[in-house]
């Protein structure tokens, strides 16, 4: 995908155009601002002492000797927090999160006490002065366990109110439960009893995280007429309304500035540090950073390790007739955004297959490890890797080839999806087709001999954006005629403000280049419910084309009033002069989306309307299998998505890239190591990540595709690469060495282990 | 905390004296004292390459390497000092032209390693490139864009030496 600088300067065409990102310049030459790298004059920096022990009650915290340091100012307990806010609970789903721990601990490393000095040097050694004693409880970490455990993490549930379909949930005890979705069409116990062939499995995915190369960062800047929050986050409206609901205070006293982001992955979404960086700034009176360390992220947020119990029934013609499908999510201690990623992915856990008796559980789980939330697929991957790989040992026991079962059963463009949804722009077919062709999937493989043998594999993914969610956006043509966009969607590298000025452009046929965006920040950008889930690009995409042809239109009637001819190319400016007399005023366009949307039924989870486009993808691996050591390398990796058209093909291909390359890591070697709660791997020298050794030859192919209720035809690609790597690496290594692994990571133990064990020489614990 | 010790060093080019404390490293010094922030602290090991600094032409993890060891006289260089109002440098060229970078966090890292590659084997192999490109980690992964920006810099670097 060539770059077209030479065009820059061209007028129209700017949508399908490969702009190069509007901030390159700021970005190469180091000067991109970043919350983690800001400072405000007169700004205190703060250090946190954190929770050794996984459960527990506090009985008491030493803060003495950390207040006797020269140079430390405050040292802040839950009790201080109270002075200040005197209901100190905070979260998206379940207000359950405190702003430091609050009579309990509930993971090891959850904030109990904060230092503030100016130096931060002095306020982390003064951090390690704080001691606590704690009346330990026993703690339950295993998702499974957690359903039916005595062990409670909370003591009453605690919905926000923000979703309808947790009310049921509101002051429960005795569970850990933060949500239970069901989906049940069909009758799955008849269609199961009368099946030629049942299948179950059980697969499991392990606990990794995002690690954004910018740890989370947020500085407050509390006065008493109003508060402003510098912070790395995805969602500023959202941080804006919690902010504002803490204190009591009407959302226009709350003002939160979003700069470039260091990445996200889904990290720094809803709120994280903003509400103790608040409580703070409230405490000292002056601008407080809370600015994480590389450790520190081990314990603010995660992806969700998955238990995924899948079970289906096939007809003697290979015809699959009912799949049950029970999902336990490993929430962490607080609920984040668990609730809905246990339901938004939870409701495709069937696959992109077409099953007429169904039956989805999926819980959302506490347990006393560090919260989970979203990662860069908002729980499609951990649901792929297991329908995808159960997909193919049905294939294999039934002696069917793995493509032709697939065939037989995908789900296709108009016919009704699990939830009864028909599918549509959806193009399971073509990326099927297209793998299969570009994997030379009907030309015979060479498994190859000696101690190294060869398998491919391949997997097909589908994910249903979460619906419904808004966005608002402004554009703003200025009296001289330049445009500048407004709009909240967090640039954290993907591209999204490029691409929304390229849809300002095509619009109003200007260069894509002379569209200033604003950087995030509430007092200007107008709503927006989050960057996360591939939303961004369709739903604020369209709030931005609206907007745009609102400005369009209103210089269209400008022209008319001050008498220009219809068509005319009459500079901008010229209109404004001609109007006000000299260069002035402004032309505002605003433009609001939110997709229409049924709720799925209460009891059924069933809703002819539940999502507003679909994400399709597939990946194939060919690898090789070292017998002797269990080392797998990806010789060959094919990804093959369904995005719509591409707004800038440049930035889709390292999207794409990016996506399946990061789901490497997750796949091969990353997991958090945990021995009693405790995080024993919280570095980079010793949790691993995808470096350029570690990519493998990578062909990726979008299909042709127009999502016809999108933004120009365009939709969501973020996440889509990630779906289907894990799972069709493990159906090559099955392939080649006839071993299942039914755990992530594939690392070479792993296989060894299994490889060893197939062959009736097991090796011993650890 | 303990004494601070006066050094004289020369940073992009420009000479310039600093009070350093002991515990200081180096990201620490150009951000807080010079309010260059294109060197960054990620993992704080020296390992994830985005706080490399060039110090006396060779890069450096600034995270690790204590500003107070840096010698009067020593020529300090970051990401900041290699382009001009008007132009930017070959490699920061050919990173916007190869779309080689999404976040930008580790960016400025790899644009200084890249020069320092460049430096040594103007015509480097793909080999070379992944070796000395090894302690630079992009958790967006843009490494096959990477490639391409490394390959087009050399390119560049050699037609702006014919020139």
């Amino acid at each position: 995908m060539a770059t077209t600088t030479q065009d820059a300067a061209k007028v129209g065409a700017q949508v399908g155009r490969s702009v190069q990102r509007l901030e390159s310049r700021e970005k190469v030459t180091g000067r991109a601002e970043y919350t983690h790298t800001m400072r405000l004059p007169n700004m205190l920096h703060a250090k946190m002492f954190r929770s050794t022990v996984a459960h527990g009650r506090i009985k008491s915290i030493d803060t003495s000797a950390a207040k006797k340091v020269p140079g430390v100012l405050h040292v802040i307990t839950i009790d201080d927090v109270m002075k200040v806010i005197p209901n100190p609970y905070y979260g998206p789903a379940f207000h359950d999160q405190p702003i430091l721990a609050h009579e309990k601990v509930r993971f090891v490393g959850e904030p109990v006490a904060v230092v503030l000095a100016a130096d931060p040097h002095v306020a982390e050694e003064a951090a390690q002065l704080i001691t606590a004693e704690y009346e330990e409880l026993p703690p339950v970490f295993d998702e499974v366990d957690a359903l039916t455990s005595k062990v409670y993490v909370h003591d009453e549930l605690k919905p926000a109110g923000t979703f309808a379909d947790l009310k049921h949930l509101k002051d429960a005890k005795n569970t850990n439960m933060a949500l239970d979705y069901r989906l049940r069409k069909g009758d799955v116990d008849k269609a199961f009893a009368g099946a030629a062939h049942v299948f179950e499995h059980e697969f499991k995915t392990q606990k990794v995280l995002h690690l954004s190369f910018e740890p989370h960062a947020t500085i407050a800047d509390y006065r008493d007429t109003g508060v402003t929050l510098y912070t790395a986050s995805q969602g500023p409206s959202f941080v804006r309304t919690e902010i504002a609901r803490l204190l009591g205070w009407p959302e226009n006293k709350v003002r939160i500035k979003v700069p470039f982001l260091g990445s996200g992955y889904g990290s720094k979404l809803y709120i994280k540090l903003e509400a103790l960086a608040l409580a703070l700034s409230m405490i000292a009176r002056r601008p407080v950073k809370v600015a994480l360390t590389f450790e520190e992220m081990f314990y603010q947020i995660t992806k969700h390790p998955c238990t995924f119990r899948i079970k289906s029934g096939l007809d003697k013609d290979g015809r699959i007739v009912a799949r049950k499908c029970e999902v336990f999510w490993n929430g962490g201690a607080y609920a984040d955004i668990g609730p809905r990623v246990t339901q938004k992915s939870g409701l495709t856990a069937t696959g992109p297959y077409e099953i007429d008796n169904v039956s989805i559980d999926s819980y959302a789980l506490y347990t006393n490890v560090t919260p989970a939330g979203a990662l860069r697929g908002f729980g499609v991957p951990q649901l792929v890797w297991a329908y995808e790989g159960h997909t193919d040992m049905i294939a294999r026991a039934l002696k069917m080839d793995p493509v032709a079962f697939r065939r037989k059963n995908l789900l296709r463009e108009g016919r009704p999806h699990a939830t009864g949804t028909i599918l549509k722009d959806a193009a399971t077919e073509k990326v099927l087709d297209k793998l299969v062709e570009r994997m030379n999937w009907s030309q015979p493989f060479d498994n190859g001999s000696g101690t190294v043998k060869r398998g491919r594999g391949l997997g097909i993914a589908i994910k249903a954006v979460i619906t419904p969610t808004t966005s608002v956006a402004i554009v703003n043509v200025s009296g001289d005629g330049s445009v500048t966009l407004y709009c909240g969607t967090s640039d954290m590298g993907q591209g999204s403000d490029t691409a929304m000025a390229q849809m300002v452009g095509e619009v109003l046929n200007i260069p894509t280049e002379s569209v200033r965006v604003t950087p995030r920040d509430t007092d200007v950008t107008p709503y927006d419910m989050g960057t996360l889930g591939s939303r961004s690009l369709f739903h604020m995409g369209h709030a931005v084309q609206r907007a745009a042809e609102h400005a369009r239109d209103q210089l269209k009637a400008l022209a008319r009033e001050v008498g220009e001819p219809e068509n005319s190319n009459t500079p901008i400016r010229e209109l404004f002069v001609k109007r006000y007399g000299m260069q002035a005023g402004n032309v505002i366009g605003t433009g609001v989306f939110k997709p229409d949307y049924v709720p799925p039924a209460p009891g059924t989870g069933l809703s002819d309307n539940v999502t507003a486009f679909w994400m399709i993808s597939g990946a194939g691996a060919e690898v090789e299998v070292d017998t002797e050591t269990g080392h797998v390398k990806v010789t060959r990796l094919v990804n093959v998505l369904d995005i719509g058209k591409a707004i800038n093909p440049q930035v889709v291909e390292s999207q794409i890239s990016g996506a399946a390359s990061m789901q490497i890591g997750f796949t091969m070697f990353e997991k958090m190591h945990l021995d009693g709660g405790q995080v024993t791997n919280a570095s980079l020298a010793d949790y691993k990540i995808p470096g350029f050794h570690d990519i493998p030859p990578m062909e990726n192919i979008t299909v042709d595709t127009y999502q016809s209720n999108g933004p120009f035809g365009a939709k969501g690609v973020g996440e889509v690469a990630t779906f289907c790597v894990s799972p069709a690496i493990a159906n090559a290594i099955d392939d080649a060495v006839g071993v299942r692994l039914m755990e992530l990571p594939l690392n070479p133990e792993t296989v060894f282990r299994a490889i060893r064990a197939k062959a009736g020489q097991p090796l011993g614990d650890e | 905390m303990s004494a601070t010790k006066t050094i004289s060093f020369t940073l992009n080019g420009a000479p310039v004296t600093a009070d350093v404390k002991p515990h200081h490293n180096l990201v620490e010094l150009l951000q807080g004292q010079f309010g260059l922030t294109g060197a960054r602290e990620t993992c704080g090991q020296g390992l994830c390459g985005c706080c490399t600094v060039i110090v006396d032409g060779l890069a450096v993890s600034g995270c690790l390497y204590l500003a107070a060891f840096l010698n009067d006289g020593a020529e300090v260089s970051t990401v900041e000092g290699l382009d001009t109002p008007a132009k930017l440098s070959p490699v920061q060229e050919a990173f916007v032209e190869t779309a080689a970078f999404q976040c930008g966090y580790c960016t400025p890292g790899f644009i200084l390693m890249v020069g320092q590659l460049l430096d040594e084997h103007p015509d480097p192999d793909d080999d070379q490139i992944k070796h000395y490109l090894t302690g630079n980690l992009c958790r967006c992964a843009t490494y096959p864009q990477v490639m391409e920006a490394v390959r087009l810099a050399a390119k560049k670097r050699k037609a702006g030496a014919a020139a």
